[in-house]
């Protein structure tokens, strides 16, 4: 091995270390936080302790902000995944001019601030009437996660070959059959990876969400937020460790359907 | 070789896009058109006048400063870290690659909240920070960077440097690294394969990383509000306060138009710098 070549093994090991290090610190610090018995944030803390997780269940408006995040999350889901996965059918399989533009335009929610596309439907859902907020937060974030679905279905669509379902038709399926046993395995996968993520992009959404909240209906990012600002204890730390606990657990699932490398795909 | 025109109206399987596309049109394009409208229209028809009102105001350039000051500090900070991360990310052994992989991902499902409220902790004047540099013998005493622009400029480089790596990763992975040892046989140094094979190659990627991370900065709004403050304004956070806080619609119509011109501008002018140079390599 030349010096440079030696040189380069430990400048990629310095700084692959340094990054993950660097972007594992609030996650470590959360946790650590979360177990830790001091309220103020000591760290290392002085000694462990459950208390903080004990102090969840009877912390007021955290369990209904929770159950608001989870219903909308899922509902907005459900409905994204449905418009989404016929209209990634249309972009790939169909034939017809200005398939581009409509792909751009369904993933450009992610693109723009979401506070802008907030105070737009704010205003927007005003003048048609809608003012029911638990409404508008679910009209709303069917726009967050709509994108995701759409950028995977059509990418793995794009990758399925097609000619697949002739020969399960060939092989005496009929064409829902083919459909069901050829079709509905091969995007499993990035369909339930998708709907995850969106899931998860819905769960920790706060520039849309802020605009669709009154006293009765908050989501759990707009209450965590609230108590950070009225009184900053480690409580927010065992919320947060739970999040990043639902975020590992959608990464190991994400890892096992369609892979980790996969899911780093930009 | 002439074909016919495809026709929407011929292809049954594009009504499949019509829900989403006419959801997305009623309930997102729609609003923002409106939002774009209003802030043009006056008593008397078509104006400028609330972005001429905004504009004279000095305290609205020094909003407009600290958002573009800020943003390209994340830029740079992430700029730096990151493309040599993703040569890194590219080149490691197979357990350092996965190990690098989760502490990418993984922070990307995670939600600004949470990770903002992690970097208030690590900000502290007892903080993290503050023990590596006393324990570097940098600081002789510690120093609370919470609420601070520094403070601020580091949390948000941390949060957002996924959006850097991962774009700038895309275009490395596909180099082969032989493309230096070809060069380094032709007496090349490694300096001038690195400037002229290896860098042009990812200029698509890193275009797209700047992008990503400065429009990113410009429009982010939880993060400030909880690393900084509210003493220091961003077009972003004074977006937010004129609706939630001082009920100052109009205000927040022009600002809300101003960060989304802004967006437009960044995304366009991205892809088609990184087009440019895709093409030529």
């Amino acid at each position: 091995m030349t010096a440079i070549e030696r040189l380069t093994k430990y400048a990629t090991w310095f700084i692959a270390a340094f990054t993950v290090v660097f972007l594992m610190t609030p996650l470590a610090v959360t946790i650590a936080v979360s177990f830790g018995s001091s309220t103020v944030f000591t760290l290392p803390p002085p000694d462990w302790s459950l208390r903080w997780y004990e102090r969840l269940a009877s912390t007021r408006g955290l369990l209904p902000a929770l159950v608001t995040s989870l219903q909308v999350a899922a509902i907005s889901t459900g409905i994204a995944m449905a418009l989404g996965t016929l209209c990634a059918i249309a972009l790939v399989r169909g034939r017809f001019p200005g398939r581009e533009a409509i792909s751009t335009f369904l993933v450009s929610p992610l693109m723009l601030p979401g506070l802008v596309i907030g105070i737009a439907m704010l205003q927007g859902f005003k003048a048609m009437g809608l003012r029911d907020v638990y409404a508008s937060l679910l009209v709303a974030h069917v726009v967050i996660t709509l994108p995701y679905v759409v950028r995977t279905v059509v990418g793995s669509l794009t990758l399925f070959d097609f000619s697949l379902i002739d020969a399960a038709r060939t092989l005496g399926c009929n064409y829902p059959q083919a459909l069901l046993r050829v079709l509905v395995p091969a995007l499993a996968p990035a369909f339930l990876t998708s709907g995850m993520f969106a899931f998860l992009a819905s769960m920790d959404n706060y520039p849309i969400s802020i605009f669709f909240t009154d006293a009765w209906t908050k989501t759990l990012p707009i209450q965590m937020l609230q108590y950070v600002e009225e009184r900053p204890d480690p409580t927010i730390a065992a919320i947060s460790a739970g999040l990043v606990l639902l975020a590992v657990l959608a990464l190991v699932i994400g890892d096992r359907l369609v892979g980790l490398r996969k899911l780093a795909d930009f | 070789m002439k074909l016919r025109a495809p026709s929407a109206w011929r292809d049954p399987v594009a009504l499949l896009a019509l829900p989403a596309v006419v959801y997305l049109l009623v309930v997102y394009a729609y609003p923002l058109l409106w939002l774009l409208m209003k802030s043009f229209s006056g008593p008397a028809g078509l104006t400028l006048q609330p972005y001429v009102a905004f504009m004279s105001d000095p305290f609205n350039w020094r909003v407009i400063g600290n958002t573009l000051r800020v943003a390209a500090w994340v830029t740079v900070v992430c700029f730096l870290i990151g493309y040599p991360a993703a040569f890194a990310l590219a080149r490691a052994g197979t357990v350092m690659q996965i190990v690098m992989l989760v502490s990418i991902i993984l922070p990307l499902s995670i939600g600004a909240v949470v990770k903002a409220f992690a970097w208030q902790i690590v900000l502290r004047r007892d903080g993290i920070v503050t023990q590596i540099m006393m324990g570097l013998g940098l600081w002789d005493e510690p120093q609370r960077l919470l609420f601070t622009e520094t403070g601020l400029v580091l949390g948000a480089a941390n949060i957002f440097l996924p959006f850097m790596i991962l774009p700038i990763y895309s275009v490395v992975k596909l180099i082969d690294p032989r493309l230096s040892e070809a060069g380094a046989t032709r007496g090349a140094t490694p300096l001038y394969c690195f400037t002229h094979v290896t860098l042009p190659l990812t200029l698509p990627g890193v275009v797209s990383g700047i992008a990503f991370v400065f429009s990113l900065s410009v429009s982010m709004f939880v993060i400030p509000s909880l690393l900084i403050g509210d003493r220091f304004q961003t077009l972003s956070t004074l977006t937010g306060r004129s609706f939630l806080l001082m009920r100052n619609e109009q205000l927040g119509s022009t600002t809300a138009v101003i960060l989304l011109a802004l967006a437009v501008a960044i995304v366009v002018g991205s892809t088609w710098l990184a087009g440019r140079l895709g093409g030529k390599t």
